[in-house]
Protein backbone atom coordinates (compact mmCIF):
# COMPACT_ATOMS: atom_id res chain seq x y z
CA UNK A 1 0.00 0.00 0.00
CA UNK A 2 1.64 2.91 -1.03
CA UNK A 3 2.26 5.66 1.21
CA UNK A 4 -0.69 8.26 1.24
CA UNK A 5 0.11 12.26 1.01
CA UNK A 6 -2.62 13.01 3.02
CA UNK A 7 -3.63 12.04 6.67
CA UNK A 8 -7.44 12.40 8.15
CA UNK A 9 -7.04 14.47 11.15
CA UNK A 10 -9.94 16.12 11.78
CA UNK A 11 -13.75 14.71 11.71
CA UNK A 12 -16.36 16.55 9.70
CA UNK A 13 -18.10 17.66 13.33
CA UNK A 14 -14.93 18.61 15.08
CA UNK A 15 -14.84 21.03 11.54
CA UNK A 16 -18.40 21.95 11.80
CA UNK A 17 -17.78 23.07 15.07
CA UNK A 18 -14.66 24.88 14.52
CA UNK A 19 -16.45 26.65 12.01
CA UNK A 20 -19.27 27.45 13.65
CA UNK A 21 -17.90 28.93 16.86
CA UNK A 22 -15.38 30.67 15.00
CA UNK A 23 -18.56 32.79 13.06
CA UNK A 24 -19.85 33.05 16.38
CA UNK A 25 -16.80 34.34 18.16
CA UNK A 26 -16.66 36.70 15.18
CA UNK A 27 -20.41 38.10 15.67
CA UNK A 28 -19.04 38.31 19.35
CA UNK A 29 -16.02 40.17 18.83
CA UNK A 30 -17.50 42.76 16.24
CA UNK A 31 -20.84 43.54 18.48
CA UNK A 32 -18.42 43.75 21.58
CA UNK A 33 -16.27 46.45 20.00
CA UNK A 34 -19.08 47.83 18.73
CA UNK A 35 -20.44 48.21 22.89
CA UNK A 36 -17.34 48.87 24.26
CA UNK A 37 -15.20 51.40 22.06
CA UNK A 38 -16.82 54.58 22.10
CA UNK A 39 -15.76 55.86 19.20
CA UNK A 40 -16.74 52.75 17.42
CA UNK A 41 -20.07 53.02 19.47
CA UNK A 42 -21.20 56.48 17.99
CA UNK A 43 -19.99 55.50 14.76
CA UNK A 44 -22.43 52.54 14.74
CA UNK A 45 -25.42 53.29 17.06
CA UNK A 46 -28.53 50.85 17.34
CA UNK A 47 -27.08 49.98 20.68
CA UNK A 48 -30.49 47.97 21.46
CA UNK A 49 -29.75 45.86 17.89
CA UNK A 50 -25.99 45.46 18.46
CA UNK A 51 -26.40 44.54 22.47
CA UNK A 52 -29.70 41.51 21.00
CA UNK A 53 -27.07 40.24 18.44
CA UNK A 54 -24.00 39.86 20.85
CA UNK A 55 -26.45 38.38 23.39
CA UNK A 56 -27.54 36.09 21.14
CA UNK A 57 -24.16 34.93 19.82
CA UNK A 58 -23.30 34.59 23.33
CA UNK A 59 -26.19 32.45 24.16
CA UNK A 60 -25.32 30.45 21.07
CA UNK A 61 -21.24 30.12 21.69
CA UNK A 62 -21.87 26.63 23.31
CA UNK A 63 -24.02 25.11 21.18
CA UNK A 64 -21.74 23.48 18.85
CA UNK A 65 -19.90 22.40 21.27
CA UNK A 66 -21.63 20.69 23.45
CA UNK A 67 -23.51 18.75 20.14
CA UNK A 68 -20.31 17.68 19.44
CA UNK A 69 -19.51 16.53 22.61
CA UNK A 70 -22.53 14.53 22.88
CA UNK A 71 -22.77 13.50 19.28
CA UNK A 72 -19.06 13.07 18.52
CA UNK A 73 -16.66 10.30 19.47
CA UNK A 74 -13.61 11.65 17.50
CA UNK A 75 -13.79 15.56 19.32
CA UNK A 76 -14.51 13.57 22.79
CA UNK A 77 -11.10 11.73 22.08
CA UNK A 78 -9.40 14.82 20.97
CA UNK A 79 -10.69 16.29 23.78
CA UNK A 80 -8.96 13.93 26.20
CA UNK A 81 -5.73 14.31 24.48
CA UNK A 82 -6.04 18.14 24.59
CA UNK A 83 -6.57 17.68 28.31
CA UNK A 84 -3.06 15.54 29.31
CA UNK A 85 0.35 17.06 29.11
CA UNK A 86 2.94 14.61 28.50
CA UNK A 87 6.72 15.40 29.12
CA UNK A 88 7.25 15.53 25.49
CA UNK A 89 4.65 18.33 25.73
CA UNK A 90 6.80 20.28 28.47
CA UNK A 91 9.79 19.63 26.45
CA UNK A 92 8.33 20.89 23.63
CA UNK A 93 7.43 24.20 25.35
CA UNK A 94 11.01 24.60 26.81
CA UNK A 95 13.00 23.91 23.93
CA UNK A 96 13.74 27.36 21.44
CA UNK A 97 14.43 24.62 18.67
CA UNK A 98 11.02 22.98 19.12
CA UNK A 99 9.91 22.72 15.83
CA UNK A 100 12.87 21.54 14.61
CA UNK A 101 14.23 18.95 17.62
CA UNK A 102 12.05 15.65 15.99
CA UNK A 103 10.53 15.22 19.78
CA UNK A 104 7.75 12.61 19.41
CA UNK A 105 4.91 15.08 19.51
CA UNK A 106 1.17 13.52 19.44
CA UNK A 107 -1.51 15.17 17.93
CA UNK A 108 -1.32 17.80 19.72
CA UNK A 109 1.27 19.71 20.92
CA UNK A 110 1.83 21.42 24.18
CA UNK A 111 1.07 24.81 22.73
CA UNK A 112 -2.06 24.06 21.04
CA UNK A 113 -2.84 21.79 25.05
CA UNK A 114 -2.15 24.66 26.88
CA UNK A 115 -4.22 27.60 25.07
CA UNK A 116 -7.37 25.58 24.19
CA UNK A 117 -7.31 25.09 27.91
CA UNK A 118 -6.79 28.75 28.47
CA UNK A 119 -9.72 29.88 25.62
CA UNK A 120 -12.19 27.29 27.14
CA UNK A 121 -11.71 28.25 31.18
CA UNK A 122 -11.86 32.37 29.79
CA UNK A 123 -15.23 31.25 27.35
CA UNK A 124 -16.97 29.70 30.37
CA UNK A 125 -15.74 32.83 32.45
CA UNK A 126 -16.88 34.99 29.78
CA UNK A 127 -20.49 33.08 29.68
CA UNK A 128 -20.92 32.75 33.34
CA UNK A 129 -20.08 36.78 33.67
CA UNK A 130 -22.46 37.23 30.63
CA UNK A 131 -25.47 35.58 32.28
CA UNK A 132 -24.73 38.23 35.47
CA UNK A 133 -25.10 40.94 33.11
CA UNK A 134 -27.96 39.96 31.54
CA UNK A 135 -29.93 39.78 34.97
CA UNK A 136 -32.60 42.37 34.71
CA UNK A 137 -32.44 45.52 37.67
CA UNK A 138 -35.45 43.95 39.49
CA UNK A 139 -33.34 40.77 39.81
CA UNK A 140 -31.72 41.79 43.11
CA UNK A 141 -27.53 40.42 42.80
CA UNK A 142 -25.46 41.12 45.91
CA UNK A 143 -23.86 44.37 45.60
CA UNK A 144 -20.28 44.55 44.15
CA UNK A 145 -21.64 41.36 41.68
CA UNK A 146 -22.44 42.92 39.18
CA UNK A 147 -19.72 45.58 38.86
CA UNK A 148 -16.97 42.30 39.22
CA UNK A 149 -19.06 40.51 36.38
CA UNK A 150 -18.56 44.02 34.08
CA UNK A 151 -14.70 44.50 35.10
CA UNK A 152 -14.29 40.35 34.80
CA UNK A 153 -15.46 40.53 31.10
CA UNK A 154 -14.11 42.82 30.15
CA UNK A 155 -10.40 41.61 31.40
CA UNK A 156 -11.29 38.37 30.13
CA UNK A 157 -12.37 39.52 26.95
CA UNK A 158 -8.84 41.53 26.39
CA UNK A 159 -7.24 38.31 27.51
CA UNK A 160 -8.61 35.94 24.90
CA UNK A 161 -7.97 38.47 22.73
CA UNK A 162 -4.45 38.18 23.04
CA UNK A 163 -5.11 34.16 22.50
CA UNK A 164 -6.78 34.60 19.40
CA UNK A 165 -4.29 36.90 17.80
CA UNK A 166 -1.75 34.51 18.63
CA UNK A 167 -3.98 31.66 17.27
CA UNK A 168 -4.52 33.80 14.06
CA UNK A 169 -1.48 34.31 13.27
CA UNK A 170 0.04 30.60 13.71
CA UNK A 171 -3.12 29.85 11.37
CA UNK A 172 -1.57 32.14 8.83
CA UNK A 173 1.96 30.65 9.33
CA UNK A 174 0.53 27.17 9.15
CA UNK A 175 -1.63 26.76 6.08
CA UNK A 176 -1.08 22.96 6.32
CA UNK A 177 -3.03 23.33 9.39
CA UNK A 178 -5.66 25.44 7.79
CA UNK A 179 -6.48 23.12 4.75
CA UNK A 180 -6.77 20.08 7.48
CA UNK A 181 -9.78 22.40 9.19
CA UNK A 182 -10.99 23.04 5.71
CA UNK A 183 -10.83 19.69 4.42
CA UNK A 184 -10.20 17.51 7.71
CA UNK A 185 -6.57 15.86 6.23
CA UNK A 186 -3.39 17.21 6.70
CA UNK A 187 -0.40 16.89 4.48
CA UNK A 188 1.48 13.95 5.60
CA UNK A 189 4.78 15.40 5.77
CA UNK A 190 3.44 18.26 7.35
CA UNK A 191 2.35 15.97 9.81
CA UNK A 192 5.60 13.74 10.20
CA UNK A 193 7.11 17.00 10.61
CA UNK A 194 4.98 18.57 13.40
CA UNK A 195 3.26 15.92 15.22
CA UNK A 196 5.31 12.87 14.30
CA UNK A 197 4.09 10.23 16.96
CA UNK A 198 0.58 10.92 16.32
CA UNK A 199 1.57 10.50 12.21
CA UNK A 200 3.27 7.34 12.55
CA UNK A 201 0.64 6.53 14.70
CA UNK A 202 -2.36 6.81 11.82
CA UNK A 203 -0.20 5.98 9.04
CA UNK B 1 2.80 7.98 21.81
CA UNK B 2 0.12 10.27 24.21
CA UNK B 3 -2.05 7.24 25.23
CA UNK B 4 -5.25 8.39 26.88
CA UNK B 5 -3.98 8.25 30.40
CA UNK B 6 -0.64 9.13 29.78
CA UNK B 7 0.49 12.47 31.40
CA UNK B 8 -1.29 14.99 33.42
CA UNK B 9 -4.75 16.30 33.36
CA UNK B 10 -3.48 19.99 33.10
CA UNK B 11 -6.17 21.23 30.91
CA UNK B 12 -8.86 20.70 33.43
CA UNK B 13 -6.73 22.36 36.39
CA UNK B 14 -6.46 25.21 33.89
CA UNK B 15 -10.15 25.69 32.94
CA UNK B 16 -10.55 25.21 36.75
CA UNK B 17 -8.06 27.82 37.74
CA UNK B 18 -9.33 30.46 35.28
CA UNK B 19 -13.14 29.80 36.32
CA UNK B 20 -11.78 30.19 40.26
CA UNK B 21 -10.02 33.43 38.85
CA UNK B 22 -13.22 34.58 37.31
CA UNK B 23 -14.63 33.67 40.45
CA UNK B 24 -12.16 35.74 42.20
CA UNK B 25 -12.27 39.32 39.58
CA UNK B 26 -16.25 38.87 40.22
CA UNK B 27 -16.13 38.74 44.20
CA UNK B 28 -13.40 41.54 44.01
CA UNK B 29 -15.40 43.85 41.30
CA UNK B 30 -15.75 47.25 43.36
CA UNK B 31 -11.75 47.25 44.35
CA UNK B 32 -10.52 45.99 41.19
CA UNK B 33 -12.84 48.12 39.22
CA UNK B 34 -11.63 51.03 41.60
CA UNK B 35 -7.90 50.29 41.05
CA UNK B 36 -8.51 50.55 37.56
CA UNK B 37 -9.78 53.69 37.77
CA UNK B 38 -6.92 54.92 39.39
CA UNK B 39 -4.87 53.39 36.75
CA UNK B 40 -6.51 54.75 33.89
CA UNK B 41 -6.91 58.59 35.69
CA UNK B 42 -2.59 58.54 36.18
CA UNK B 43 -2.47 56.95 32.40
CA UNK B 44 -5.09 59.15 30.53
CA UNK B 45 -3.60 62.50 31.99
CA UNK B 46 -0.43 61.56 29.83
CA UNK B 47 -2.33 59.76 26.88
CA UNK B 48 -2.96 61.95 23.67
CA UNK B 49 -4.00 58.62 22.04
CA UNK B 50 -6.67 58.49 24.20
CA UNK B 51 -6.24 54.29 24.01
CA UNK B 52 -6.30 54.71 28.11
CA UNK B 53 -10.07 54.70 27.80
CA UNK B 54 -10.60 51.01 26.77
CA UNK B 55 -9.19 50.37 30.01
CA UNK B 56 -12.03 48.48 31.53
CA UNK B 57 -14.09 50.79 34.08
CA UNK B 58 -12.29 54.11 32.89
CA UNK B 59 -13.41 56.89 30.52
CA UNK B 60 -17.44 58.00 29.27
CA UNK B 61 -19.53 55.81 27.13
CA UNK B 62 -21.95 57.03 25.16
CA UNK B 63 -25.60 55.16 25.55
CA UNK B 64 -28.84 55.74 24.10
CA UNK B 65 -31.67 54.02 23.47
CA UNK B 66 -32.81 54.66 20.15
CA UNK B 67 -31.10 53.53 17.12
CA UNK B 68 -28.70 56.32 16.64
CA UNK B 69 -27.89 59.15 18.45
CA UNK B 70 -30.11 61.98 18.08
CA UNK B 71 -29.00 65.87 17.38
CA UNK B 72 -30.17 69.19 17.28
CA UNK B 73 -27.78 72.28 16.44
CA UNK B 74 -27.86 75.02 19.18
CA UNK B 75 -29.69 77.19 16.36
CA UNK B 76 -32.84 75.23 16.46
CA UNK B 77 -32.56 73.84 19.59
CA UNK B 78 -36.35 74.73 22.18
CA UNK B 79 -36.46 73.88 25.57
CA UNK B 80 -39.79 73.69 26.79
CA UNK B 81 -40.72 74.20 30.60
CA UNK B 82 -44.48 73.05 30.70
CA UNK B 83 -46.87 71.56 32.66
CA UNK B 84 -48.55 72.83 35.85
CA UNK B 85 -46.70 76.38 35.46
CA UNK B 86 -48.24 79.50 35.66
CA UNK B 87 -45.92 80.25 32.67
CA UNK B 88 -45.09 78.16 29.98
CA UNK B 89 -41.76 78.49 28.91
CA UNK B 90 -39.32 78.25 25.50
CA UNK B 91 -35.81 78.82 26.09
CA UNK B 92 -32.87 78.83 23.40
CA UNK B 93 -29.33 78.25 23.81
CA UNK B 94 -28.98 81.49 23.78
CA UNK B 95 -31.97 82.52 26.74
CA UNK B 96 -30.10 79.72 29.07
CA UNK B 97 -26.72 81.70 28.78
CA UNK B 98 -28.33 84.53 29.50
CA UNK B 99 -29.55 83.49 33.02
CA UNK B 100 -27.36 82.73 35.95
CA UNK B 101 -24.87 80.77 35.61
CA UNK B 102 -23.40 77.65 37.86
CA UNK B 103 -20.29 75.69 37.45
CA UNK B 104 -20.02 72.30 39.36
CA UNK B 105 -17.19 69.56 39.07
CA UNK B 106 -17.81 66.74 39.75
CA UNK B 107 -17.22 62.95 39.01
CA UNK B 108 -19.71 61.22 36.47
CA UNK B 109 -20.88 57.76 37.91
CA UNK B 110 -22.67 55.01 35.08
CA UNK B 111 -24.94 52.49 37.17
CA UNK B 112 -23.01 49.81 34.93
CA UNK B 113 -19.43 51.05 36.81
CA UNK B 114 -17.49 53.32 34.46
CA UNK B 115 -16.86 56.44 36.42
CA UNK B 116 -15.29 59.84 34.75
CA UNK B 117 -13.70 62.02 38.05
CA UNK B 118 -13.92 65.68 37.74
CA UNK B 119 -15.84 66.53 35.06
CA UNK B 120 -16.63 70.22 34.70
CA UNK B 121 -20.12 71.46 34.46
CA UNK B 122 -21.53 74.91 33.66
CA UNK B 123 -25.52 75.70 33.18
CA UNK B 124 -28.56 77.09 35.16
CA UNK B 125 -29.57 75.17 38.51
CA UNK B 126 -33.43 73.51 37.38
CA UNK B 127 -34.53 75.24 40.11
CA UNK B 128 -34.42 78.75 38.47
CA UNK B 129 -36.30 77.82 35.82
CA UNK B 130 -38.78 76.09 37.79
CA UNK B 131 -38.81 79.89 39.63
CA UNK B 132 -38.96 81.38 36.48
CA UNK B 133 -42.11 79.53 35.16
CA UNK B 134 -43.57 78.86 38.65
CA UNK B 135 -44.62 75.66 39.98
CA UNK B 136 -48.69 75.72 40.52
CA UNK B 137 -49.37 74.39 44.19
CA UNK B 138 -49.77 70.69 45.09
CA UNK B 139 -46.98 69.73 42.39
CA UNK B 140 -45.00 66.44 43.56
CA UNK B 141 -42.38 65.87 40.56
CA UNK B 142 -41.01 67.01 37.12
CA UNK B 143 -40.54 64.91 34.25
CA UNK B 144 -37.75 65.36 31.69
CA UNK B 145 -38.45 64.37 28.40
CA UNK B 146 -35.46 63.93 25.45
CA UNK B 147 -35.56 64.30 21.90
CA UNK B 148 -34.75 61.25 21.39
CA UNK B 149 -38.45 60.36 21.00
CA UNK B 150 -37.96 57.43 23.73
CA UNK B 151 -36.13 58.55 26.70
CA UNK B 152 -37.88 60.08 29.85
CA UNK B 153 -37.01 60.52 33.27
CA UNK B 154 -38.20 62.23 36.66
CA UNK B 155 -37.71 63.63 39.99
CA UNK B 156 -39.24 65.22 43.07
CA UNK B 157 -40.02 68.60 43.28
CA UNK B 158 -37.80 68.73 46.00
CA UNK B 159 -35.01 66.77 44.36
CA UNK B 160 -35.58 68.91 41.47
CA UNK B 161 -34.79 72.02 43.48
CA UNK B 162 -31.29 71.04 44.84
CA UNK B 163 -28.64 73.29 44.17
CA UNK B 164 -26.60 70.46 42.57
CA UNK B 165 -29.41 69.79 39.48
CA UNK B 166 -28.37 71.92 36.53
CA UNK B 167 -29.11 72.00 32.95
CA UNK B 168 -26.25 72.20 31.67
CA UNK B 169 -24.84 73.48 27.60
CA UNK B 170 -20.93 73.40 28.59
CA UNK B 171 -18.64 70.04 29.68
CA UNK B 172 -15.29 70.52 30.55
CA UNK B 173 -15.31 74.29 29.36
CA UNK B 174 -16.88 73.08 25.56
CA UNK B 175 -20.27 73.32 24.20
CA UNK B 176 -21.86 69.82 24.58
CA UNK B 177 -21.46 67.51 21.66
CA UNK B 178 -24.25 65.25 20.08
CA UNK B 179 -22.21 62.15 21.77
CA UNK B 180 -22.45 63.61 25.18
CA UNK B 181 -26.59 64.74 24.82
CA UNK B 182 -25.49 67.93 23.53
CA UNK B 183 -26.76 70.73 23.01
CA UNK B 184 -28.27 70.79 26.19
CA UNK B 185 -28.91 67.70 28.89
CA UNK B 186 -29.54 67.76 32.51
CA UNK B 187 -27.10 66.89 35.67
CA UNK B 188 -28.14 65.13 38.41
CA UNK B 189 -25.10 65.18 40.00
CA UNK B 190 -25.32 63.46 43.17
CA UNK B 191 -27.43 60.46 41.26
CA UNK B 192 -25.80 57.77 38.77
CA UNK B 193 -25.76 58.89 35.10
CA UNK B 194 -29.24 57.62 34.18
CA UNK B 195 -30.75 60.67 35.73
CA UNK B 196 -29.08 63.05 33.74
CA UNK B 197 -31.08 62.80 30.82
CA UNK B 198 -29.37 63.95 27.56
CA UNK B 199 -30.51 65.95 24.26
CA UNK B 200 -32.83 67.70 27.25
CA UNK B 201 -36.55 68.80 25.23
CA UNK B 202 -38.71 69.21 27.65
CA UNK B 203 -39.34 70.02 31.81
CA UNK B 204 -42.97 69.25 32.89
CA UNK B 205 -44.19 69.82 36.39
CA UNK B 206 -46.42 66.90 37.54
CA UNK B 207 -49.09 66.59 40.25
CA UNK B 208 -47.64 62.80 40.39
CA UNK B 209 -44.27 61.20 40.11
CA UNK B 210 -43.95 59.23 37.01
CA UNK B 211 -41.04 56.82 36.54
CA UNK B 212 -38.48 57.07 33.84
CA UNK B 213 -37.32 55.17 31.44
CA UNK B 214 -34.89 53.11 33.16
CA UNK B 215 -37.10 52.74 36.55
CA UNK B 216 -39.74 51.02 34.23
CA UNK B 217 -37.05 48.68 34.03
CA UNK B 218 -36.59 48.44 37.78
CA UNK B 219 -33.72 50.67 38.46
CA UNK B 220 -34.38 52.64 41.30
CA UNK B 221 -36.16 55.91 41.42
CA UNK B 222 -34.12 57.74 43.77
CA UNK B 223 -30.65 56.85 42.54
CA UNK B 224 -28.39 58.05 44.65
CA UNK B 225 -24.49 57.39 44.08
CA UNK B 226 -23.76 54.53 46.28
CA UNK B 227 -26.81 54.32 48.20
CA UNK B 228 -29.20 52.77 45.81
CA UNK B 229 -29.09 49.85 42.86
CA UNK B 230 -27.39 47.76 45.12
CA UNK B 231 -24.05 49.34 44.32
CA UNK B 232 -21.27 50.97 46.75
CA UNK B 233 -19.39 53.34 45.11
CA UNK B 234 -18.36 56.77 46.58
CA UNK B 235 -20.77 59.06 46.50
CA UNK B 236 -20.14 62.00 43.88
Amino acid sequence: MPRPDRLPRFSPAERRVHRSTAVLVGVLALTGAALYVPSLALLVGRRTTVEAAHVVAGLLLPVPTLAGLALSAPLRADLRLLNRMTTTDWRWLRRRDRRTARLPVGKFNGGQKLASAVVAGTGLVLFGTGLLLLAPARVSIPVGVRQGATIAHDLFTFGLLVILAGHVWLAYRHPEARAALRTGLVDREYAEREHPAWASQVW
Amino acid sequence: MDGEHEGTPIGRRVVLGLLGLGGATVAAGPWVSRWLGDVSGALSAHDPTGLSSLIPGSGWRYYTVTSGFPYRPPATYRLAVTGNVDHELTLTTDDLRGLPRTRLTRDFQCVTGWRVPGVHWEGVRLATLLDRAGVQPGQAAVRFTSYDGTYTESLTLAQARRDDVLVVDTLDGKPIGRAHGGPVRLLVAPMYGYKSCKWLSAIEVTERLEPGYWEQFGYDQNAWVGRSNGRNDAPT
